[in-house]
Order: C-alpha cells, then sequence, then structure tokens
C-alpha cells in the first residue's frame, strides 16, 4: 500500500511534537514534508531568554536536530515560507516556488508578535520578540546603542528587558496595565517583582500608552513618546505587547478562522484534512500561548492523524511558571479570586514571599506564588483534579512537605541543591544525573524521567523534587500531568478510572477481551497494566472472572516474597498475632527442615522465613497445612495483617476484647484482594499499643465501643488516619470495616493505598457512602462477603496440586541432565 | 568423542510452561529460562537479568518481552538484550519446539 503523505506547515515545538506523537504509534503511515519559515531545525522558543542573557547559545536550545528529520526520513525545507493552500488540488505552494501535494495537512503556524499600529512602528531598531533572529538583532543592537524601551511588561517583555540590561543597556519597560504582568500577577506580587527588578537597574513607566515612535536623524528610531505628552530615549523598542495566532495562511485558503484557527476536539479544522496544532490555534474560543497545552493538543492530534480514532482534546488548565532575573513566580487558575471565594495570603515583603490561594468552598481554584515556587506544580495538580481540601486545609498554605513528606522534608529548593546531592534514595540517583538527562535526552515529563534515569521509578517519595528539577529545567514547557486523565500505561489511552467503568458497564470478565474491547495497543500489555486489570476483572466480577496467574506480579503468583537472590520468604499467617507452641513447633521444624538461613519476626506480628528455594515452598506448605497453618499473603496486593494488642483479655487498661476483634476481622477478610495492600490493626483502648493510627483501617476500643479510623499508612510517607466514625459494637467494626474495603475495592485504582484513595475521592464522600447511607453499607458489606466467599488457602492448593503434579510443577526447576536421558 | 553443535537436549513438552510463562532449566551453564509467549513461541536465556542478576523466569512476559521481578527492566527475549533506555545483555540460547516437544541446544 502506497504511504500517505502528510505536510507540516511551520516547524516550531507544537508541530515538531506532534510528529514525534505520531512516529510513536505509526511510523510507517506517512512521508512526512515539513516547512519551516525559519533557516533553523525545531528549536525550544521558551529558552530565547537564557539566549538573550547570555546563559545559552542556540545550540543549546535545538530540540530536533537535522538529524532527527534525516533519521525519521522527514523531508525538510527551511527558510521556506508557505505562502499558498490548493485545498481542491491538496497542495501547498512555498515563496520559493517549491510545491508540495498532500493527503492530510498539519497547520503549525505559530503566532505573530502583536505590532502596536503607531506611527514610526516600522523604523529601523523597532523589533519584536519572538525567534533567533529577533534576539540576534537585540543583542546586536545591545553592543553599540545605549537606551531600550520595551513596550509591553508580560512575560516576554520582561524576559527581554532583563537580557537587555545584563548586556549593559539602559532599559525602560512600558506597559499600558496599572502593574506588570497582569495575566499572571496579582497587584501585591507585580509590585513586589516590579521592586526587585528596579533594584536590578530596570526602570518601569505604568499605566503608559504610546502614541508614536519618533526617527533621528539617522532614520532610525530615536525616542518613544506617549499619549501624556512625555518623550523619553530609545535606540531600541522592542514590541512585547502580545501575541496573535498567525492565521494569514489559513485564511487565505478559506480555512474558518476566528481569533486562530478553529479546531474541533481532535485538532481537526473545518477541512477534514487539514489538522491545526499549536498557538495558531483556536479551540473552543481559546488560543494557548504556554507550551503545556499545546503539547497536550500535540497528543491528541497524533493521535487521530494515526487514525486510532480515540482521544479528544478538551482544553487545558494552564499554569505559569517561570523564573524572572532569578525570582520564582508562579500562577495559576483564578488567582485573582473575587465573589465566593476566600483567599489565604502569606505576605513576607522583606523575606521576598508572597502566597496566595483562592478557595471557592473546599476546592482550590487559584494560586499565586512569587519568590517560593516549590509547592506550584502541588497547587496546580490540586485545582485540576479538583480535590477536596477539607482535610488539609490548615496546612495548605505551607506546601506538600509540610504534609510530611519524611523523606525529603526541607528540601524545597531543588534549584539550589548540589548536582551531587541523592534525590532518589531507592534508585542511588543525585541530582547531576538528572539533570544531565533532561538536558541531553530533551525530556520534558516526569514519565520521561523516570525512565531514562529510574529516579521516582521504585517508591515515589521523591516524586515531587523531581518534578522541582524537572521544572527548574525546561522552565514553562513543564507541567505536571493531571493525574485523573493521565493514561494506564503505554498500553492504552484509557486510564485506570475509565478502564474500571468499562470492565463494570460491559460486564468484561477476561483479559483478552478487555484488550480487544478497549483497543489495547500491545498484544498482550506490559508489566503495568496487565497487573490491574486482572485485579479489576477479579475484583468487579467475583466467581465469574477468571484468575489469570500470568498477570500477577511473581510475588502473588509464587504465593511468597521474591528476594534479591531470587530466592523466597515464606510468612505463615498468625490470627490477630495470636499463636500456639503448636504453630511455633511446626515454624522450627520446617525452617530446620528447608535450611532456612533467616528467621524473623515481622512489623506486622508473625514469623518471616527467608532465602526459601522456589522448589522446596510446594512442600513446606504442605507441612504447614499440616499444622493447620494457612498463607499469611505478605506477598500480595491484599489483606496483609491485623495487628492487636493484649486488650481486655489480660490488660488492666483494655476495654474491649481487641484480641478477639482481631482475629475475627482477619478471619473475615482472609483472602481479600485489593487495589494495594491493606493492614489493620485492634488496640483495646486509647493508648493505642496496637498502633492503628497508621493503618488502613484501624479500630481503638473505648469503654462505650470503638473508635474507627481509615487511610492511615506507616511507609514511604507516614500519613495519620483520619477519624471515620463511633460504633457500639463488634458486629458493626466489621460491617463498617467491611464495607469501606469493599468500596475501596470497587474505586480505588491499582496500587492505589486508602490514603491516596481518600485524598483523591474525599473523605466525606466515602463517609457518605458508608456511614450515612445505611442501605448502601449493607450492599457494599454483603459484596464483600459474597467476593470472599469459599476462598482457598492458596498454599493448600497449590500443595495438593504439586502432589498430583499439575498446578505445582511450575515451580519444579527442570535438571539438564535427567531431561538429556529423554 | 565431540559433544559440540547439534546436540538437540529434550526440556518438557510445550505444555509444560505456561503460556506468557516460564519454566527453569539447570545446566552446567546455569539456570536458563525457557519462555512460551503469546503463539507458543518459545525462547531461552540465561536466568539473569544483566541488572542486578534478577531470575527473569520469575517476571512477567509479554510481547516478545520479560520484565525483571526485581527492579522491572525490560528484556528482549529474542535478543536477550535489554530495551532502552536501560542498556545490558543476557545471554540466549538456541530452542526449538518439535512435535510438541521443547528442545534446547547443549
Amino acid at each position: 500500500m502506497e504511504k500517505k503523505r502528510l505536510v507540516m506547515v511551520g516547524n516550531g515545538m507544537a508541530g515538531c511534537r506532534t510528529l514525534e506523537e505520531l512516529l510513536k504509534i505509526a511510523p510507517e503511515m506517512y512521508d512526512i514534508t515539513v516547512f519551516g519559515a525559519e533557516p533553523h531545525p525545531n528549536y525550544n522558543r521558551i529558552l530565547l531568554s537564557p539566549v538573550l542573557a547570555g546563559e545559552m547559545t542556540v545550540q543549546d536550545i535545538i530540540l530536533n536536530d537535522w538529524d532527527w528529520y534525516r533519521d525519521n526520513n522527514i523531508t525538510l525545507h527551511t527558510g521556506k515560507k508557505i505562502v499558498k493552500i490548493d485545498r481542491k488540488a491538496r497542495k501547498v505552494f512555498a515563496d520559493d516556488g517549491t510545491e508540495a501535494e498532500y493527503d492530510r495537512l498539519l497547520l503549525a503556524t505559530g503566532s505573530n508578535p502583536f505590532i502596536l499600529p503607531v506611527p514610526g512602528k516600522d523604523l529601523p531598531g523597532v523589533i519584536a520578540y519572538r525567534d533567533i533572529a529577533d534576539t540576534d538583532a537585540m543583542i546586536e543592537a545591545a553592543a553599540t546603542r545605549k537606551h531600550a524601551v520595551v513596550i509591553g511588561a508580560g512575560l516576554l517583555g520582561l524576559e527581554a528587558a532583563n537580557g537587555l540590561a545584563l548586556r549593559g543597556m539602559q532599559v525602560t519597560v512600558v506597559h499600558l496595565a496599572p502593574w506588570i504582568m497582569e495575566r499572571q500577577l496579582d497587584k501585591p506580587s507585580a509590585d513586589m517583582l516590579q521592586a526587585s527588578l528596579e533594584k536590578k537597574g530596570l526602570a518601569f513607566l505604568l499605566e503608559k500608552q504610546t502614541e508614536s515612535l519618533i526617527a533621528g536623524a539617522d532614520g532610525r528610531v530615536s525616542a518613544v513618546r506617549f499619549k501624556s505628552g512625555e518623550t523619553i530615549p530609545a535606540d531600541l523598542v522592542v514590541m512585547a505587547a502580545g501575541i496573535r495566532p498567525n492565521t494569514t495562511l489559513a485564511e487565505s485558503a478559506g480555512i474558518h478562522c476566528n481569533r486562530g484557527i478553529v479546531v474541533n476536539d481532535t485538532l481537526q479544522t473545518y477541512d477534514p484534512k487539514i489538522y491545526a496544532v499549536g498557538e495558531c490555534v483556536n479551540h473552543r474560543g481559546i488560543a494557548y500561548g504556554l507550551v503545556a497545552p499545546l503539547f497536550e493538543q500535540a497528543k491528541v492530534c497524533a493521535n487521530h492523524l494515526a487514525q486510532y480514532g480515540i482521544g479528544t482534546y478538551k482544553g487545558s488548565v494552564t499554569s505559569t511558571k517561570l523564573k524572572v532575573t532569578g525570582i520564582d513566580v508562579f500562577s495559576a487558575g483564578n488567582f485573582m479570586g473575587g465573589p465566593g471565594c476566600d483567599d489565604i495570603v502569606l505576605h513576607d515583603p522583606a523575606g521576598g514571599v508572597y502566597k496566595r490561594l483562592v478557595l471557592e468552598g473546599e476546592r482550590l481554584v487559584g494560586a499565586c506564588l512569587y519568590g517560593d515556587t516549590a509547592d506550584g506544580s502541588w497547587y496546580f495538580q490540586l485545582i485540576k483534579d479538583g480535590q477536596d481540601i477539607h482535610a488539609v486545609r490548615d496546612h495548605l498554605m505551607f506546601g506538600q512537605n509540610h504534609l510530611g513528606d519524611v523523606g525529603h522534608k526541607g528540601q524545597t529548593q531543588a534549584a539550589s541543591m548540589p548536582d551531587s546531592a541523592e534525590v532518589c534514595g531507592c534508585n542511588g540517583v543525585c541530582k547531576g544525573t538528572i539533570v544531565k538527562a533532561i538536558k541531553e535526552k530533551g525530556l520534558f515529563s516526569l514519565d520521561d524521567v523516570r525512565k531514562h534515569t529510574k529516579a521516582s521509578s521504585s517508591c515515589g517519595s521523591c516524586t515531587g523534587l523531581v518534578e522541582q528539577i524537572l521544572a527548574s529545567c525546561v522552565g514553562g514547557a513543564y507541567t505536571p500531568a493531571d493525574s485523573s486523565s493521565k493514561p494506564m500505561c503505554g498500553c492504552t489511552d484509557m486510564n485506570h478510572g475509565d478502564v474500571r467503568a468499562a470492565i463494570r458497564d460491559r460486564h468484561m470478565i477476561d483479559i483478552p477481551t478487555v484488550m480487544r474491547e478497549l483497543k489495547w495497543k500491545t498484544p498482550n500489555g506490559c508489566a503495568s497494566c496487565r497487573p490491574a486489570l486482572n485485579y479489576y476483572l477479579i475484583s468487579t466480577w467475583p466467581h465469574e472472572a477468571k484468575d489469570d496467574a500470568q498477570s500477577r506480579f511473581i510475588n502473588e503468583r509464587a504465593h511468597a516474597n521474591i528476594q534479591k537472590d531470587g530466592t523466597y520468604s515464606v510468612v505463615p499467617r498468625m490470627w490477630g498475632g495470636l499463636t500456639t507452641p503448636g504453630e511455633l513447633r511446626a515454624i522450627a521444624d520446617a525452617a530446620e527442615k528447608y535450611k532456612v538461613p533467616t528467621v524473623k519476626v515481622t512489623g506486622g506480628q508473625r514469623i518471616d522465613l527467608l532465602g526459601v528455594k522456589k522448589d522446596d515452598l510446594p512442600a513446606m506448605w504442605a507441612d504447614f497445612a499440616k499444622a493447620g497453618m494457612v498463607s499469611g499473603h505478605a506477598y500480595g496486593k491484599s489483606l496483609r495483617t491485623v495487628k492487636t494488642c493484649v486488650g481486655a483479655e489480660h490488660c488492666r487498661f483494655g476495654t474491649q476484647l481487641s484480641m478477639g476483634m482481631g482475629v475475627k476481622l482477619e478471619k473475615m477478610l482472609f483472602g481479600m484482594y485489593s487495589p494495594h495492600k491493606v493492614k489493620l490493626a485492634v488496640s483495646g483502648c486509647p493508648r493505642n499499643c496496637a498502633e492503628a493510627g497508621i493503618k488502613d483501617v484501624g479500630v481503638i476500643g473505648v469503654e462505650s465501643g470503638y473508635e474507627i479510623y481509615v487511610a492511615g499508612n506507616g511507609g514511604i510517607k507516614t500519613e495519620v488516619a483520619q477519624f471515620f466514625c463511633k460504633v457500639a459494637s463488634d458486629d458493626e467494626v466489621m460491617e463498617y470495616s467491611g464495607a469501606f474495603l469493599q468500596l475501596y475495592r470497587e474505586e480505588g485504582w491499582y496500587l492505589e493505598r486508602t490514603v491516596h484513595y481518600i485524598e483523591r475521592v474525599g473523605l466525606d464522600y466515602v463517609k457518605g457512602k458508608v456511614v450515612d447511607d445505611a442501605e448502601n453499607r449493607k450492599a457494599l458489606y454483603e459484596r464483600l462477603l459474597f467476593a470472599l466467599q469459599d476462598y482457598k488457602d492458596p498454599w493448600l492448593e497449590r500443595a495438593e496440586a504439586d502432589a498430583k503434579s499439575e498446578l505445582g510443577r511450575e515451580f519444579r526447576t527442570i535438571a539438564i541432565k535427567q531431561a538429556m536421558k529423554a | 568423542m565431540s559433544t559440540e553443535t547439534s546436540t538437540w537436549a529434550h526440556v518438557c513438552a510445550l505444555e509444560d510452561i505456561p503460556l506468557l510463562g516460564s519454566r527453569v532449566v539447570s545446566a552446567d551453564a546455569g539456570d536458563i529460562a525457557i519462555f512460551r509467549t503469546d503463539g507458543d513461541r518459545v525462547f531461552a536465556v540465561h536466568d539473569k537479568c544483566p541488572h542486578k542478576g534478577g531470575p527473569l523466569s520469575q517476571g512477567i512476559v509479554h510481547g516478545d518481552t520479560v520484565t525483571c521481578p526485581l527492579h522491572s527492566w525490560k528484556i528482549k527475549l529474542e535478543s536477550g538484550e535489554a530495551v532502552a533506555p536501560d542498556v545490558g545483555c543476557t545471554r540466549g540460547f538456541d530452542v526449538k519446539v518439535e512435535n510438541g516437544q521443547v528442545l534446547l541446544k547443549a
């Protein structure tokens, strides 16, 4: 079959990103031709400021070098501007006469700087700030001239002004609005920024309207006159009063434009053969000028160009994070507040820190940060996810670290960390390695950094820090992924929530069906999505969906924990942490019989036998079964332990029989698989010796009954469990805890602990479903009991199968010598 | 007496290896992991991840790749090479299926 022809007009960041996404998913589909008006390959426009400031060279900011185009068989025409589209003949024409035919056309023509329509705008010495040529012109002017006037105190204008000042010019910034960067900052933060820039030598004239630019004797611009009558000297005038989508070409071809080329949610223009992405686009009335939304558009557009036909672009919530002369500034959402909004403000003029958080009800809707922007990405995430912040409202202002990220407390300034500082403690990755990978490999997202450096790919506690490093390296090009819309993995574009819903709504009961129906991109998924799908299937359709052993992580397949040397650890269950002389004897016997090198008491009140060979597992389990012992599931995304204190059975302070309650809970929940591991504890009195405050479900006995706490966590990031409800009887403890866990089982995303689940949906929501709604609680509880009925101890099952040489045989190593005889 | 080149040792029946799973063969060269992928293709590689020696046989098999159970490196079964950006290679062995029986080149 002949390849289709794709022509792209515009060789900038949005367009090239679209090609990259397209080449990833359909590398062979198109013959690609690219036209760029500039004589350069694709470069990072955001980094023009460091080039102007002399901190980087043009070579440093190239994103796709010439080799990239060649390696991907892309025909590249640089320095050629497309001037005409013949939509009937499906052909484009460049200014030098070059023509190209297309089956699909991608317009990525970007934007033009807005040039004030004032007399003198065309004089020599008046320029815009948009591309490498403008930057070069400014560098040249700075070498020989003295007075620079920058019109427009937006992001671009200030960066231009800063760069010119660093190159020795006297710079005046002229602005129409009452404060600088009024679209990104509120007045107090803008005033702080202005004061700091004034200290560095910039002058500001606010609320000034330019009337004309005046020529000097040499014909070059020499002064700027304002409506107010004043005149100031100017050897160089930089117009930075905003950008306008570049729609000239599209309009000339009769494609519908309205302040941008109008596109639908698949980035298609009114001509179905023509797509458009980037700053030239008007999507649902908005033309985006920041890179993150453009990359989101690129992804969706590539998907449709590849004819996958899934994925829609629904617009972006944008944030601005930038550095002006070394000062961090961040804003997102509705940071100006208004009726119905509450502001939380921290203002320290001497310390150079300002933070304003805008809340609407219990949701964060906007943030404006100055000086300390370390928590910007966290706030942005909260805004995007529309998360209920009721529980953390008190601490919100003090940032994410304040919430107890023990691993990195105090490390809020990623930028100031030395390169040798370790960022990821799990994989031993230091800051320098991450920065190098980001720069050399051109990484933009957290996932990319994870893939290339392994940082934050294990326990994830350094994720915030890695995000900060990423943000400090690529600036505005980085935005945190929207966790609610993030795909499960590279095998699909669907997120966990959508997949769960599809499995439930379409009654799918096996993995091949899910992959077929939901159009998985890989033949049998990957090590990330298969375990998730398997869990979703068996938790949604208990007794109906078949458990797929090959889609479980080895620990759940072997029913033991793999260790670094490939041996396994075996933990028999001790209900509620209680044991007997008989059980201890059986453990001692097994330890000797199978030459177990290490025997250890675990944190969950039981005994771990470490260093068992896989071949020995079935026999060891058979021995334990004889002593009446079952699997402790110490290896599973499942019920782990119910830790108990001695309680009223023996303790003089005990108010409730905590051991008995713990055993009952553990027996009820035996064999419960869940999105992640689940740990419980029951304490007999508020002294809480069983540490119920850091468990997924913690039960604390009081004189009048029990208090139930949920969503605690003692691991990576210590989280104190939140009070859930108070109940009077043992039966109620079972019902409320069971119903809560069933809700988590039904709605939690794979590998999401209860604390993260509740963070996502809100404690009030969960209380509404379990505590306030008795009927729903009973229904949840019954579904849990139904799912768990007839559960058979997996150890016994495998030991029996092994004796019959069925299931168990895969545990055995085949000896080649014995095999040779056959 | 030559034991070289074309000695094929019988290992097991194809169905003894779970689909999208593996079996371990202990040989003089060390443990060899034999994988059965979608479409009943069979591969054999040294059962040691080039990263930290993890037993590849215990990993999740997808496509013609296995993900190591220890630190999730992905290893191509055909070549024994790690999937980029990881770099490393584990030794491969010749293996074939004849009449439903798996044979390994000794």
